[in-house]
């Protein structure tokens, strides 16, 4: 059983300085845009595997080590994080 | 769609922080909401949750994620804890865990399933079991900004005895609306036997579509699977329906 | 080491001198995964060792039912730093299925029914260390485990065992699977602790 995105708030929120939930990712599988909070989370401990809702493609991956973060994001072709208005 | 970022983080990365228990009340007889003071506390939106990091002496360590239930008061959050069964997590937090004691935090987090008191549409809350506590945050961010928008809440629970916060929600708030769907035993008097929420559900005790609420549905993940679906098939659009699964490894 | 909070013991776990570094003993069978369990019919199963050349050594599910089997007990453990101690499973030996290929490969790279993927050096697959399960604690081998049939391969770490396995492709090479490209060790040697890369 998978959970969401919603999730991966804590992990990636020691790597990005925004949020990046509410990142809209393309997925480089089919194409389908989704925030990142609606992917398809699977936890494989010390891994973060979040696949595309429509095609379950592997959109992105966390991997926390000790002393370092391993971040693939090769399954989104791109994200739009959303920033403060300048 | 260009918003303000999240409060309380705009630059630097999240990192853990000590946070002592300050006190706690016991919604049920299996649920507690722990009030957690944290030095520093920036300050989250309704819907937010944090990471909760224990450390047994042996340097054994488990962290769950936890939605923040109501607004923080200055550097004091509180969180709603179910205990589970065969939890590993929630039976230390709900039985042992005591004032003064400490456990680390990490957040605010999450920007996608909130709700900010400036926003004008009608909301529909869908709550499965522990699922009502980012909700119950909604609600009473609501109230404390004094807003008049229009909240409707179906909260679907096993049995009278399991209702969280269940003063607060008999309270009449104009404005508010809240439903109960039973699943294992109902009130004495209900006029119908325990069932699983359903499209009629949903229906009578949510908007119709063309008031154009932001719909938001949290729970395990079968539930928010099978009311998303119920939310589309009734003619919502589906990018005004929020939702945030809790996972198997709850407890 | 951290802020520790007292009183709290966590799962019931046990340090045991049996235990490479960094393990903990668990009653349970944690599930891990890192997708959606495939379901793989029976019928159209197949299980394929590819050489570096191309060459295809393919069995259908009837096919591995009739080959010779062993039930080995062992021991295995988790990167994520569960172990369980005398598991018992029933599968063929991946000895015997290599036993007719024809190859100068040093690697493998084992693919899995919906797309996961681990490497490790060939001679790992080899003398005894190495097998097809599809039966564990006496019983079919649940999808959620990895079955109809999982690799297993106990003296690395088990993410090495691939759950629905379908296949072998045997290369010059070494080519890092799923997670090896993400940050996991490369070998994963538990009695080393190599969970991440750089270990």
């Amino acid at each position: 059983m998978h959970e969401d995105g919603n999730a991966m708030a804590g992990p990636l929120g020691e790597i990005f300085t925004m949020d990046v939930t509410s990142a809209v990712e393309r997925c480089a599988g089919c194409g389908a845009a989704n925030p990142v909070a609606q992917l398809r989370v699977y936890r494989h401990a010390p891994g973060w595997v979040a696949r595309c809702p429509a095609c379950e493609q592997v959109v992105l991956r966390l991997v926390r080590g000790p002393d370092a973060a391993w971040l693939d994001l090769t399954g989104a072709l791109s994200l739009r994080i959303p920033m403060p208005t300048r | 769609m260009a918003r303000a970022a999240v409060p309380g983080r705009l630059t630097g990365r999240l990192a853990w922080r000590v946070a002592t228990l300050a006190g706690y009340r016991d919604e049920t007889p299996t649920a507690r909401t722990l009030v957690l003071e944290v030095p520093g506390w920036p300050g989250h939106l309704a819907g937010q949750h944090v990471d909760v990091r224990l450390t047994a002496e042996d340097g054994y360590r488990a962290q769950r994620s936890y939605s923040l239930a109501g607004p923080a008061d200055g550097d004091r959050i509180e969180l709603t804890v179910q205990r589970l069964p065969d939890g590993e997590v929630s039976p230390y937090l709900t039985e042992v865990y005591s004032v003064g004691d400490p456990v680390e935090v990490r957040g605010p987090v999450g920007g996608w399933f909130i709700w900010r008191p400036t926003a004008t549409e009608p909301v529909l809350l869908v709550a499965g079991g522990s699922g009502l506590v980012p909700l119950m945050a909604m609600l009473r961010a609501r109230r404390a900004a004094g807003s008049r928008v229009p909240f409707r809440l179906i909260y679907s629970v096993r049995s009278p005895a399991d209702v969280l916060y269940a003063d607060e929600l008999r309270r009449p708030q104009p404005g508010v609306d809240v439903s109960y769907v039973y699943t294992r035993q109902v009130p004495e008097g209900w006029r119908t036997p325990p069932r699983r929420i359903s499209v009629a559900d949903v229906n009578s005790g949510g908007w119709p579509p063309d008031f154009e609420p932001t719909c938001f549905v949290c729970g395990p993940t079968g539930f928010v699977e099978a009311v998303a679906d119920m939310l589309v098939a009734l003619g919502h659009d589906p990018s005004r329906v929020k939702t945030e699964r809790f996972g198997p490894t709850g407890g | 080491m951290g802020i520790v909070s007292p009183g709290f013991r966590g799962r019931p776990r046990a340090s045991d001198p049996q235990l490479p570094p960094g393990q903990y003993l668990t009653p349970d069978f944690p599930v891990l995964s890192a997708g959606p369990t495939p379901r793989v019919p029976l019928d159209g199963w197949e299980f394929t060792i590819t050489t570096e050349s191309g060459q295809a050594h393919r069995w259908s599910w009837d096919e591995l039912m009739e080959l010779p089997s062993d039930t080995p007990t062992v021991d295995i453990h988790c990167v994520t730093k569960w172990s369980k101690l005398g598991t018992t499973w029933q599968g063929v030996p991946l000895d015997l299925l290599m036993a007719d290929v024809d190859t100068a490969a040093d690697f493998a790279l084992v693919q899995s029914y919906g797309g996961y993927s681990t490497n490790l050096p060939l001679a790992d697959l080899l003398d005894g260390q190495a097998w097809i399960a599809y039966r564990y604690d006496g019983e079919d081998l649940a999808p959620e485990h990895g079955g109809p049939a999982r690799l297993l391969v106990p003296h690395l770490y088990f993410w090495k065992s691939a759950k629905w396995v379908s296949g072998i492709q045997l290369t010059l090479q070494d080519e890092p699977g799923f997670w090896e490209t993400a940050g996991y060790h490369n070998y994963g040697d538990p009695w080393r602790e190599q969970r991440y890369q750089g270990d």
